[in-house]
């Protein structure tokens, strides 16, 4: 048993409701009590759907447990399938159902519908929305290419066979899907950059594919594997049955973007353009295509180095965002952490190399006290980290879902490719005082018209009270814990006793740092004097402290 | 002289009932109305993802830094063994209040999963009380879609707090059901208006604040969705008042004559506190009412509210009905409002959402009251709607809502009439 508050993740049947509300001509009958309907407004309201989630809910009541309920679902799957007429049926549980054990999937499979069936097994007690969505997009996929299997010891077929069949080379776009973010203008963006490279796009799955689209799956000569979350496991699957290559590169960031290309050059034996040569002195596709490269390197940004950024989000974008923040925006990385324990292997990875140790958990309480503990500057996170930022007076960009109506822009915004490079410098760096600004606040924050802690751009307003004291718990990280009233006692004690410690001088000149800033510098100063044993923190101490962490 | 209570004349028009797939939330819902009127409890579901995945879609909890109500999630240990389950609830309600220590009041909400493995709540509530003897209390009720629809998870929480009010035979007025704060305020100063001066509240603001319940008890009920609780307030020696709920300006009216006659208060005294604020509330209705009139609407069933809001919307605000629906019919708490809609309505009572979108469709109502999952598909066919989950989180009672609550209705219309969009 374990207290949730809150959750990054749906239950798996949510996952298998993404694959089917993703496709067309899809439908999927859920075992499942009144009430777990709500799932259908994740569809028609933060995604705008115009259609309903094509779900077929059983809908049993408690008096129906003392009778019959494998009938129910006998009724409900006959019922659905004359009413919607699907090309292929999901049948499956949802958590209550699961526990009655009527097995609507031996049901379905008795009842000789014509069309292709899934049997879903989702256990609803040990997994969650993302491991459902890809068990789903497997079982569907595996199901409707059974007949399609090659016979075992069939060579695997070659990745340049499109040189032969004198066409151009084709791959698949796996994994897009919805309530995935960005995933609508991700599959736009790939394609174009596939079709500028002469590759065209056999099929995109789940979204938007019919099952007859799935059924062309094995004509590709490569898969790329957009999300693994979702598609991981097909891509898998596919190349030990089919031995169809993965590129598993994901596009998102110039560096992937450019490493993306390359490996797909690679596996479809296809002659890379000079532009994705790493040449010393030649222009590289990304600086022709994208403004972030120059962008970043040009003199605003300067003030972008080293600011301290936390991550978290599902793992792909933690990972790709990572790599952006760290080798793109020359930002410092100072958490990285996943809701996706499925992936926790490779964010660990990625954690690594950045010398830090991932956080991999589904506590948003948990994400926000490590995010307050590593003094982040600018937070990169869901919709949680953002509402977790905003009461640590933190900026911060969405990155990942779980979605937000407002993930859901009506304007063309990938994340992956040359494009999408572009959305991230945009959406990262405006929740950021822009360099100049920043440098000018820094200048004039002595004249009596500046207000200590506002930021004009963030349209936060002037805080209340516009002395030095107040403003500081919307700027420090660390001065801000918003804990639930009355449950941190011995953390307030230790607060208090720090705040006892600093004298009027030692005040003074933490006031004379910029706001945001000055949180860090305090608990720096404070971690020192706690160190030294320091009765009082005075103005010495203070810079004692500035030139010890300084090293 | 007393003032006379609304006339009563039952008369059904044929019901239309269905069981099938039903579009409406379980009782699990009603915690983000219930934790609010409450702040100091807290609401523990017992269940599994997809419940804390519910609750948190239908409130957005998001804006909350710790949310009063949580779920206590089920893993495939807890389901091999129920004593480990046990044990398991009390560590993790331990945890809980020791990091919420102005918690009161514990609700232990059991869900479909509980229901079904059979885990006692009932049993865990009594050895929590006693573990927890006199800092917190913990009550239990179910909220499960498998017993409850969305507004009868109030309907179980009031039912669970029953035992604990104290019993006396002071002459009072008891107003059941969730109230807006700013909206109980008002009728209170209204009641003392009338001279009705003893006036308590189910749920209280706190959730230790309970009210005495008696023979000198008389129960107004301020939400149509509490059957089991008015029952069993009446088995506590109070009497059930019959009037339609406030809902617009003459169900407010009526409301209150219901508690005016009650208590005896002159209808000199009545009309004079009352008709000032009929006259205000009627003004506020007309351009909503400029708006709605004529204009065919079909409810579908979600709150248990549908049959009072029909019955405004189309004495107060001349709408024609299409269909009345409601998650269930209870005629007892229903006979005043049903009894002053229009004799020909066509109600329905349960749901098979696929029939009953066919009937939409055919019948092309000028507005649908539905749930969010149906609103956005309704609208992409051309048919305008009124999501129904606002009505149970807005103020909409009395006579000084019901120009807002007829806004709420006429604004989806007065919002396609402004949009040129070709």
């Amino acid at each position: 048993m374990e207290l949730t508050l809150w959750t990054y993740e749906g239950p798996p049947h949510v996952g298998a409701m993404r694959i089917a509300t993703s496709m067309e001509g899809v439908h999927y009958v859920l075992h499942a009590p009144q009430g777990d309907t709500y799932a259908d407004l994740l569809f028609t309201m933060i995604e705008r759907r115009g259609l309903r989630p094509p779900v077929t809910y059983t809908t049993f009541q408690a008096r129906d447990l003392g009778g019959d309920t494998a009938e129910l679902v006998q009724r409900s799957i006959r019922q659905a399938v004359e009413r919607f007429q699907p090309e292929a049926l999901l049948v499956g549980e949802s958590c209550t159902a699961e526990l009655i054990q009527d097995q609507p999937g031996a049901l379905a499979a008795g009842m000789n519908l014509g069309v292709p069936m899934v049997n879903l097994e989702l256990p609803a007690y040990s997994k969650k929305e993302n491991w459902g969505a890809a068990e789903t997009f497997y079982q569907l996929v595996r199901t409707l290419l059974k007949p399609q299997l090659p016979a075992p010891g069939t060579p695997k077929p070659s990745p340049s066979r499109w040189r032969e069949e004198g066409r151009r080379p084709r791959v698949n776009l796996l994994g897009p899907s919805l309530l995935g973010f960005r995933c609508r203008d991700d599959v736009l963006e790939i394609t174009r950059l596939l079709a500028e490279h002469g590759i065209d796009v056999a099929v995109v799955a789940p979204l938007g594919a019919r099952p007859a689209d799935l059924e062309r799956i094995p004509t590709a000569d490569a898969n790329v594997c957009l999300y693994p979350e979702v598609a991981g496991p097909v891509c898998s699957w596919l190349e030990r049955s089919f031995g169809t290559s993965v590129v598993r590169t994901v596009p998102i960031g110039i560096g992937a973007t450019a490493t993306f290309l390359r490996e797909l050059h690679g596996v479809l034996d296809l002659e890379l353009p000079a532009d994705l040569q790493t040449v010393e002195g030649q222009p590289s596709e990304a600086e022709r295509r994208s403004r972030l490269p120059w962008y970043s390197r040009s003199v605003d940004s300067t003030y972008l180095t080293g600011k301290r950024v936390f991550i978290f989000a599902d793992a792909t974008h933690a990972i790709a965002a990572a790599r952006i923040a760290s080798r793109e925006l020359g930002f410092q990385v100072v958490g990285l952490g996943s809701y996706s324990r499925e992936q926790a292997r490779e964010v660990r990875a990625a954690a690594a190399e950045l010398g830090l140790e991932a956080l991999i958990t589904d506590d948003y309480l948990v994400v926000e006290k490590a995010m307050g503990e590593a003094a982040a500057e600018l937070v990169l996170g869901t919709q949680m980290e953002r509402h977790s930022a905003k009461r640590l007076g933190l900026p911060c960009a969405v990155i990942s879902a779980p979605l937000h109506v407002q993930d859901v822009p009506a304007r063309y915004s990938p994340q992956m490719g040359w494009e999408g490079a572009n959305v991230i410098f945009d959406s990262w760096v405006h929740p950021l005082m822009m360099g100049l600004e920043e440098h000018l606040i820094g200048m004039f924050r002595h004249d009596f018209e500046f207000v200590d802690g506002h930021r004009s751009h963030l349209g936060d307003g002037a805080p209340t009270a516009a002395g030095t004291g107040e403003p500081e718990a919307a700027a420090a990280p660390v001065a801000a814990p918003v804990p639930a009233p009355g449950t941190t006692t011995a953390a307030d004690a230790v607060r208090e006793a720090l705040e006892s410690l600093w004298t009027a001088d030692g005040e003074a000149e933490l006031a004379k740092i910029p706001f945001f800033v000055r949180g860090k510098v305090r608990k720096n100063t404070e971690a020192f004097a706690r160190e030294r044993g320091l009765a009082r923190i005075d103005a010495e101490a203070l810079y004692d402290a500035k030139a010890h962490f300084s090293r | 002289m007393g003032v006379s209570a609304p006339p009563i004349q039952p008369s059904p028009p044929d019901i239309l009932k269905e069981s099938g797939q039903r579009e409406v939330f379980c009782g699990l819902t009603s915690i983000v109305w219930l934790h609010r009127r409450m702040p100091d409890a807290f609401f523990l579901v017992v269940g599994s993802r997809t419940c804390a995945h519910l609750i948190q879609s239908a409130a957005g909890v998001m804006i909350f830094a710790e949310p009063r109500f949580g779920t206590a999630i089920l893993g495939e240990r807890d389901l091999a063994g129920l004593a480990d389950a046990n044990e398991e609830l009390d560590r993790l309600v331990k945890d809980l209040l020791e990091r919420r220590p102005e918690i009161r009041t514990l609700f232990l909400v059991g869900s479909c999963p509980s229901e079904v493995i059979k885990l006692d709540l009932a049993k865990a509530a009594e050895r929590l009380n006693t573990q927890l003897l006199g800092r917190v209390r913990v009550l239990n009720y179910s909220g499960s879609g498998i017993e409850t629809t969305f507004t009868q998870g109030e309907d179980n929480a009031l039912l669970a707090m029953l035992p604990l009010l104290p019993s006396s035979d002071e002459e009072q007025l008891l107003i059941v059901g969730t109230l807006a704060d700013a909206v109980e305020d008002r009728f209170r100063l209204i009641f003392e208006r009338l001279g009705i001066t003893t006036v308590r509240s189910l749920p209280p603001r706190r959730s230790t604040d309970l009210p005495p319940v008696g023979k000198g008890t008389r129960v107004l009920l301020a939400q149509p969705f509490l059957s089991a609780t008015a029952r069993a307030l009446q088995h506590r020696g109070a009497t059930l008042l019959s009037a339609p709920y406030p809902f617009g300006v003459e169900g407010s009216r009526d409301w209150m004559a219901a508690a005016a006659h009650a208590f005896g208060v002159p209808t000199d005294r009545f009309n004079a506190v009352l008709d000032p604020l009929v006259e205000r509330g009627r003004r506020a209705l007309e351009p909503h009412r400029e708006v709605l009139a004529g204009k065919r609407l079909f409810l579908l069933p979600d709150s248990q509210m549908e049959i009072p809001l029909a019955r405004f919307l189309s004495r107060e605000c001349g709408m024609e009905l299409v269909e009345v629906g409601t998650p269930y019919l209870d005629r007892q708490l229903m006979a005043a409002d049903l009894a002053l809609l229009p004799p020909d309505t066509q109600l329905s009572e349960g749901q098979d959402v696929d029939l009953q979108l066919e009937r939409v469709r055919a019948a092309r109502p000028d507005l649908v009251l539905c749930g969010l999952g149906l609103a956005n598909p309704l609208e992409a066919e051309g048919i305008a709607t009124k999501w129904s989950i606002e009505l149970v989180f807005s103020p909409i009672h009395g006579c000084d809502q019901a120009g807002e609550l007829a806004e709420l209705f006429a604004r989806p219309l007065r919002r396609r009439a402004l949009l040129q969009l070709s």
